[in-house]
């Protein structure tokens, strides 16, 4: 069921990503991540139906903490980070459209 | 070297100073690091501050804590106040986090001095620390020879003598296959016993922190000080630390111990040969043996190789250039983020993002992880049947002793390949440790690995322990 | 609005609410609105590498005080990562629920009897917030943008209604009453102003009875007004886009309130891949019984109920009664009413001081006792202040507070006694004789001019009603 891993796949997948790849790059992740899916076609040889999905290995519910308010950073430790600062906040270059 | 729990002592007793245990770390870290690239960064002024302060205390009459002065190598992906934190990625370089990882507050609590950051394959992905965007470490023991990865640095400064203990993270193996391969004890916990608080995370749902140590007690006594319950990891366990060292001398009379046939197929002879020696070891000191095969193991490698992926893509999302870390200037917001993630990121991360992506798309979401996430059921299912039948498992930690540079670097699956034997425990969220035992290829060291459930570290201490001694390790 | 040629509008409305817990939804940090920009942020909020979320247990409260209130099923839940990017999302997916939401199923009744249906109300977390600089200050056009992360990860409940609403009207009644239900929660303090209330609105149109048509989703609607606005508009552009022969597109669009239009700003083709997967970094969320029931047990009572406690004081209510009804049932302002009838005060009166003067002076409430209410009404109505007069004391009491009979008497209002103005308005019969013979003949305008005379005089202090009433006594 498994369908090769294509090129046109790769490139997609890289711009979700946000990665721009050459197209020798696209040649080599094309081959490279089809082999690792290859491989992971063993795994649909099995029937799994009715098996339930493990997203974690244990068991722990309800983690929950007390709505208390707790010290936040100093703002001027958290904008040296920045590559770009202005007026207390991040800069960053024109963004193209809304928020989906 | 002295060990960490001959440090802790004689810092305590006053026999010793904390500034003198740390100027024998430095000395050795100066002479061996040009050669070795073990350490990214050494954190001189701090560590001799910490030392200083240790001290200071030892002469007020202070408990200082279990790892009194004892100097430790922190893996780079660690957040430390103030101490640039890389994960080996050029998209790191240069950032100094604000806050500290729970298990660093927890190491200076109990009187450790971390003296730097160790190198390691690139955001932890890679089993030779190869793929760091600051050039490999060598292995101390063979400087032609990888030290294993991710965490090969640190690693590296335990077996080269620069610091007694060190920690890494174990995702799929990251923590015992450097060990195996440069003869030393390391452990990946039970997921949940060790916070992950701080630790960059690689795939959240496989990650540990775990020890580094020259023996079993220190392993033991390295893992104690770290673990135990932290309110800033909801997947942290709701238990204090367990006791550890206390057990290490427990021995294994009495425990079932089964060979698992998945965990040595395919392994080298020596190793093999290893592995059966240490299991005659074990019966001789009171274990009973069984063999047992589970199937299930054999489609570790493919659940994880998606699973892995997946949680990467989604958590080195936010190496994006906006809030810190690299920046690569682009007419809008998202030619940034590409142009930044591109020059930022090492081919490895980017095969893994791009099979992560891949996997968690609409449309194949299903097929790879969805069905993967169902094997990792399958895989608990068949270690909890194992367990029933035995309290520990035992196999080779890796197919192989230490294998030269370039060797596995053409073929991403061979190098995959290597992580085989380690990666069941991690999909399980259990425990399992190496210790080496004997010698292979070019007299390199072999490590045998001990599985066992959850919570079982000091059950698998005490196991290693007895191997450790019929080796004259003591 | 009603759509032309038998058309009918069919929408579902996505309602995000902050919930007014006093730190975030996953880190310690004040989820607290207009603090200075990024001083309320943390390793968590900001996404640092290797921090890691711990769950608000007030949030996950609020979440199930909303679904209780909403009667929807409270059942066990997970956590997803819905994976985009996006310069104010810090770790460049947002943590929220997908196929297993903490409350699904219920409904909303709303005053005019007709039902919503709710599908799911989920909890979420929010983004920071960007400010676009150079060009018009808009998004496009600008040269570069400022984010503050503030926002980033205060808590958030979704509710998605299902494709029940028929009108713009309905739309507003629905978000209103919603509205309502969250401030009696407590989860919200429903200021769509400050965007601690967002509407999005899925809007398609059919013929009636046809199948449902494609639908269109409005983003971002911050007040009542642009959410009928929007809707009319959308339902309308959709009916011409048909009638001429085309065909709607599935997409989202982006409401311009300035324009009254809506725009495209994202089509179905380019719809983003979130990628969803559970979030590794925490547990499953499934409150027992015992914990619901708590939270069930501490609701106040609904906006539905309160309206009807006060509605059944009513004896065949008049329009603007029930018009004030539902401003003091919005507002929150029964307490004052009902202790004001229990005193013997007017309905009419209650419902209209409360509805105006309450209404108008809502930040000084915390400084108006229940009884001081009463006793100024009381006053009013025994004649001891005119409504002018009554209107200043309530004034002062929702400034400062304090006694209503000691502010009248400060003020000077005490001379209003019957007795003066008797004395006044026998002083003016005697100075206009020929109006009074004619009011006398029955010529009821001209207590309009008695009225005139008395205020102009009295300089406004007096009652109109006991004017007439000492008209009427001279007759
Ligand atoms: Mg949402
Ligand atoms: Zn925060």
């Amino acid at each position: 069921m498994t369908s090769p891993l294509r090129r046109e796949d790769v490139a997609h997948v890289a711009k979700l990503a946000r990665l721009s790849l050459t197209e020798a790059e696209l040649d080599l992740f094309t081959e490279q991540c089809g082999k690792v899916l290859e491989h992971a076609a063993d795994m649909n040889s099995l029937n799994l139906d009715g098996v339930v999905a493990t997203a974690h290995p244990f068991g722990l519910i309800n983690v929950v903490r007390d709505d208390e308010v707790r010290p936040s950073l100093d703002r001027d430790t958290v904008l040296a980070m920045a590559p770009d600062a202005e007026d207390g906040r991040f800069a960053v270059p024109r963004i193209m459209g809304e928020a989906p | 070297m002295k060990s960490a729990q001959q440090i802790a002592s004689e810092v305590r007793s006053g026999v010793t100073t904390a500034i003198g245990e740390l100027t024998t770390s430095l000395r050795a870290i100066r002479e061996r690091n040009d050669e070795l690239h073990v350490f990214l960064y050494v954190d001189e002024e701090g560590a001799i501050e910490a030392a200083a302060r240790i001290d200071e205390r030892v002469g007020r009459g202070d408990d200082v804590g279990p790892l009194a002065g004892v100097p430790i190598a922190l893996k780079d992906n660690l957040c430390q106040t103030g101490i640039p934190t890389t994960c080996s990625s050029r998209i790191l370089e240069g950032w100094r986090p604000p806050y500290s990882a729970t298990v660093i507050d927890r190491l200076m609590a109990a009187g450790a001095v971390p003296v730097g950051k160790t190198n390691l394959d690139e955001f932890a992905m890679g089993s030779s620390t190869e793929n760091s965007a600051f050039g490999p470490t060598r292995n101390p023991l063979d400087p032609s020879r990888v030290p294993g990865g991710s965490s090969g640095g640190s690693a590296a400064a335990v077996a080269a003598d620069m610091t007694p203990i060190a920690l890494g993270s174990d995702t799929g193996g990251s923590i015992r296959q450097p060990a195996a391969l440069c003869g030393l004890v390391g452990m990946k916990p039970t997921y949940g016993l060790v916070s992950r608080y701080g630790l960059i995370a690689f795939a959240s749902s496989l990650d540990q922190i775990g020890p580094f140590a020259k023996n079993v007690t220190d392993a033991a006594l390295l893992l104690e000080a770290i673990a135990g319950h932290d309110p800033m990891d909801s997947t942290s366990l709701p238990e204090p630390s367990p006791s550890l060292v206390a057990h290490v001398n427990d021995g294994v009379a009495g425990q079932r111990i089964a060979l698992v046939r998945e965990l040595v197929e395919g392994a080298d002879d020596d190793v093999v040969a290893s592995v059966y020696r240490a299991v005659e070891t074990l019966r001789d000191a009171g274990a009973t043996i069984v063999e047992l095969s589970i199937p299930e193991l054999h489609l570790g490698l493919s659940a994880y190789y998606l699973i892995a992926p997946a949680e990467a893509s989604s958590n080195l999302a936010r190496y994006d250039g906006v809030r810190y870390g690299l920046r690569v200037d682009a007419d809008d917001v998202a030619a940034m983020n590409e142009a930044t993630r591109t020059a930022g990121f090492g081919d490895e991360v980017k095969r893994r993002i791009i099979v992560g992506t891949y996997a968690l798309s609409a449309g194949y979401y299903d097929a790879y992880y969805g069905q993967a996430l169902k094997v990792r059921t399958q895989m608990i299912a068949a270690f909890k049947r194992a367990y029933q039948q035995a309290d520990l498992l035992i196999g080779a930690t890796t197919p192989s002793v230490a294998f030269t540079f370039g060797s596995k670097t053409k073929d991403p699956m061979a190098m995959y390949l290597n992580d085989v034997f380690t990666i069941p425990t991690n999909l399980a969220g259990e425990a399992a440790v190496s210790v080496p035992f004997g010698t292979g290829e070019a007299e390199l060291p072999i490590g045998v690995q001990l599985l066992g459930p959850g919570r079982s570290e000091a059950r698998l201490f005490a196991a290693a322990r007895v191997l450790e001694i019929a080796e004259g390790r003591s | 609005m009603k759509l032309p040629n038998g058309w009918e509008m069919v929408v579902g409305l996505e309602v995000h609410t902050e919930l007014k817990t006093a730190s975030k939804m996953f880190c310690g940090c004040a989820n607290s609105f207009g603090s200075e920009p990024n001083t309320n942020t943390c390793p968590v909020c900001l996404g640092l590498p290797g921090s890691l979320p711990v769950l608000n247990e007030r949030a996950v409260e609020f979440a199930m005080a909303i679904g209780a209130a909403l009667h929807s099923t409270i059942s066990p839940s997970t956590f997803h990562r819905k994976n985009y990017f996006y310069p104010d999302m810090p770790k460049d997916f947002q943590i929220s629920q997908y196929d297993l939401p903490i409350n699904s199923g219920g409904y909303l009744d709303l005053p005019d009897g007709s039902r919503v249906s709710i599908e799911r109300a989920h909890l979420e977390e929010d983004t920071g917030k960007s400010t676009h600089l150079g060009g018009s200050g808009r998004i496009h056009g600008a040269d570069r943008s400022l984010v503050d992360y503030n926002r980033s990860g205060v808590p958030l409940v979704e509710i998605v209604s299902g494709p029940d609403i028929r009108s713009s009207d309905q739309a507003r009644a629905y978000a209103s009453e919603l509205r309502g239900i969250l401030i009696a929660t407590g989860a919200s303090d429903g200021r769509m102003e400050e965007g601690s209330m967002r509407i999005d609105a899925n809007v398609s149109v059919r013929k009636a009875n046809a199948p449902f048509g494609t639908r269109c989703e409005i983003k971002n609607l911050n007040s009542l007004r642009s959410l009928g606005r929007a809707i009319d508009h959308e339902a309308l552009r959709q009916v011409e886009v048909i009638e001429d022969g085309g065909v709607i597109r599935q997409e989202t669009r982006h409401w311009d309130e300035n324009l009254g239009e809506t725009s495209t700003m994202r089509t179905k083709e380019e719809a983003e891949d979130y990628r969803y997967f559970r979030e590794p970094d925490l547990v499953d969320l499934a409150p027992d019984q015992a914990w619901q029931d708590r939270v069930r047990a501490s609701l106040p009572p609904m906006p539905a109920e309160r309206r009807r406690t006060l509605a059944d004081r009513l004896t065949d209510p008049t329009e603007a009664q029930l018009d004030a009804v539902e401003v003091v049932i919005d507002l929150g302002l029964e307490p004052w009413v009902h202790s004001a009838l229990d005193r013997g005060a007017d309905i009419t009166l209650a419902l209209a001081r409360a509805a105006n003067e309450l209404a108008a002076g809502i930040d000084g409430l915390v400084n108006l006792t229940l009884d001081a209410f009463t006793q100024t009404l009381l006053m009013e109505q025994r004649g001891e202040l005119s409504a002018t007069q009554a209107k200043t004391v309530l004034g002062e009491l929702l400034a400062s507070g304090g006694d209503p009979a000691a502010i009248a008497a400060a003020k000077g209002f005490e001379q209003l006694s019957s007795d003066s103005l008797g004395a006044t308005v026998a002083k003016l019969i005697e100075q206009h004789p020929d109006e009074w013979a004619r009011f006398r003949d029955g010529d009821e305008k001209l207590a309009q001019f008695f009225i005139g005379l008395v205020m102009k005089s009295t300089k406004g202090q007096a009652n109109g009603k006991a004017v007439i009433a000492e008209l009427h006594a001279r007759r």
